[in-house]
């Protein structure tokens, strides 16, 4: 049903070029936000958002961009949505803003926007360089998102904790205590947690890679 | 290859003008989300003071009537903090001042302590802190009722060598592992009652001759941004430089 150019592209993103486990983009924000399922959603999908419009704008202009300035017009593009993004997030999110606090400018620093707006979007055509942006993004908020369950409920013993900070008040109940009476374990939730869990998933995509090539 | 002034200007041109339309998309984004961002600021800081106020208490705008604290041991703030006077019916009830701990497990704590006229503490909230999430954070009001024990003391019905950690000698609980948190809550907490017990005057008196007495030179006398109209005779409602 997508040709293969088409089915090559989402299959990257998603998988055999994961921006998290394959290509290892991106970690400062992967490491530093996915302490908890939310956040990582969040910032996950502010980041896909940032990639999907800077490949299709990049994408767009692409011919009239003069070679030997095509970095600094690139990272002009991403500051520029990054920054109203989070302007956006400001106004009408603010609660998540104050949590994603200073991840969110530093969306313009993270490679994987900059690598693939410079070697997808800036040679081929709109649609598949959007296609590309988003895949790659989905790829690292599915990579964020795990490594976010996995540090929550080792963590802290629930999931979807903090989720009124996004979706307002209402969604207090809907934090999911997946052990109860747990008391937590610290490491999960600070630094070395979010390290350690992302070392077991690149093993567990290599094995999986290993065992599917046997 | 040299490439020629022509081709240099053009590229710088084309640069220029991916400014010029970046520069313009931000300023539109900016204009356009500004309000909202004052809004939600406004509310959230509003709903952040009120919390340490029982309902109620005030009909002011707490926010508006904010007045500048000048930078005092006894409060621990680097910079010149805010104290929002709480009035109903034009008399003041409560004040909340804006406070710091400088002494946490990981750096300032930032308190807003609400203290009544007749000097109970009408509440604490802590509104930033770096403290070790799930061990020193329970000086959240959203973690933990902690807090709350500060509610009604005063300097009155808690001496001096009382204002401790239950494990120091003193009346507040503090849980396991974490005891360095508390003990700078405690003390600052205490240190903005006693603040409070040495210019209750001025904290109280909206936009009456507001001068702190004693403070030292780096304070900031900044007329206040209401309620002059209050104040009567005391003071001419423009103020100048001279009157403070």
């Amino acid at each position: 049903m997508f040709s293969q150019e088409t089915r090559d592209i989402i299959t990257n993103g998603l998988w055999k070029q994961n921006p998290g486990l394959v290509q290892i983009l991106g970690m400062c924000p992967l490491l530093a936000i996915s302490s908890n399922v939310v956040n990582a959603l969040s910032l996950g999908l502010a980041t896909t958002l940032v990639m999907a419009i800077a490949s299709g704008s990049v994408a767009v202009i692409r011919n009239i961009i003069p070679h030997e300035i095509r970095i600094p017009v690139f990272v002009l593009i991403i500051a520029a949505l990054v920054t109203v993004v989070e302007l956006a997030m400001h106004a009408w999110v603010h609660a998540l803003y104050i949590v994603l606090g200073v991840f969110i400018p530093l969306i313009t620093t993270n490679c994987i926007v900059l690598a693939r707006v410079e070697a997808f979007a800036s040679k081929r055509a709109t649609g598949h360089s959007v296609l590309d942006a988003t895949m790659m993004g989905l790829g690292l908020t599915g990579v964020l998102v795990t490594l976010g369950a996995l540090r929550e409920i080792v963590g802290k013993g629930t999931l979807l904790s903090g989720i009124d900070l996004a979706l307002g008040p209402m969604a207090k109940d809907w934090v999911i205590p997946v052990i109860p009476d747990y008391h937590g374990l610290l490491i999960a939730i600070l630094p070395p947690g979010a390290f350690i869990g992302l070392g077991l998933l690149i093993a567990w995509r290599n094995w999986m890679q290993e065992r599917r090539a046997r | 290859m040299i490439p020629s002034i022509r081709e240099t200007l053009s590229t710088a041109l084309t640069l220029l003008l991916f400014c010029v339309v970046g520069a313009g998309l931000l300023s539109g984004a900016y204009t356009l989300t500004r309000p909202a961002i004052e809004i939600t600021e406004q509310a959230e800081k509003l709903a952040l003071i009120s919390q340490t106020l029982p309902p109620g208490s005030f009909d002011n705008d707490l926010v508006g009537d904010a007045r500048p604290l000048p930078v005092n041991a006894l409060l621990g703030l680097k910079r010149p903090g805010l104290s929002y006077v709480a009035q109903k019916e034009g008399k003041s009830t409560a004040v909340v001042l804006e406070a710091a701990a400088p002494d946490g497990y990981a750096g300032e704590i930032r308190l807003l302590v609400g203290i009544h006229a007749d000097g109970r503490i009408a509440g604490v909230r802590v509104t930033a802190h770096h403290e070790t999430p799930g061990l020193g954070d329970y000086i959240e009001i959203a973690k933990n009722k902690w807090i709350t024990q500060f509610d009604a003391r005063s300097l009155a019905d808690t001496p001096a060598d009382q204002w401790q950690v239950r494990k120091d000698g003193g009346r507040f609980d503090s849980m396991a592992g974490a005891t360095i948190t508390p003990r700078a809550v405690v003390k600052a907490t205490h240190k903005a009652l006693q603040f409070f017990a040495a210019h209750q005057e001025e904290l109280l008196n909206v936009g009456c001759g507001y001068r702190m007495v004693g403070a030292s030179s780096e304070e900031r006398t900044a007329p206040s941004t209401g309620g002059h109209s209050r104040c009567g005779s005391l003071r001419s409602p423009h103020p100048t430089s001279g009157d403070q």
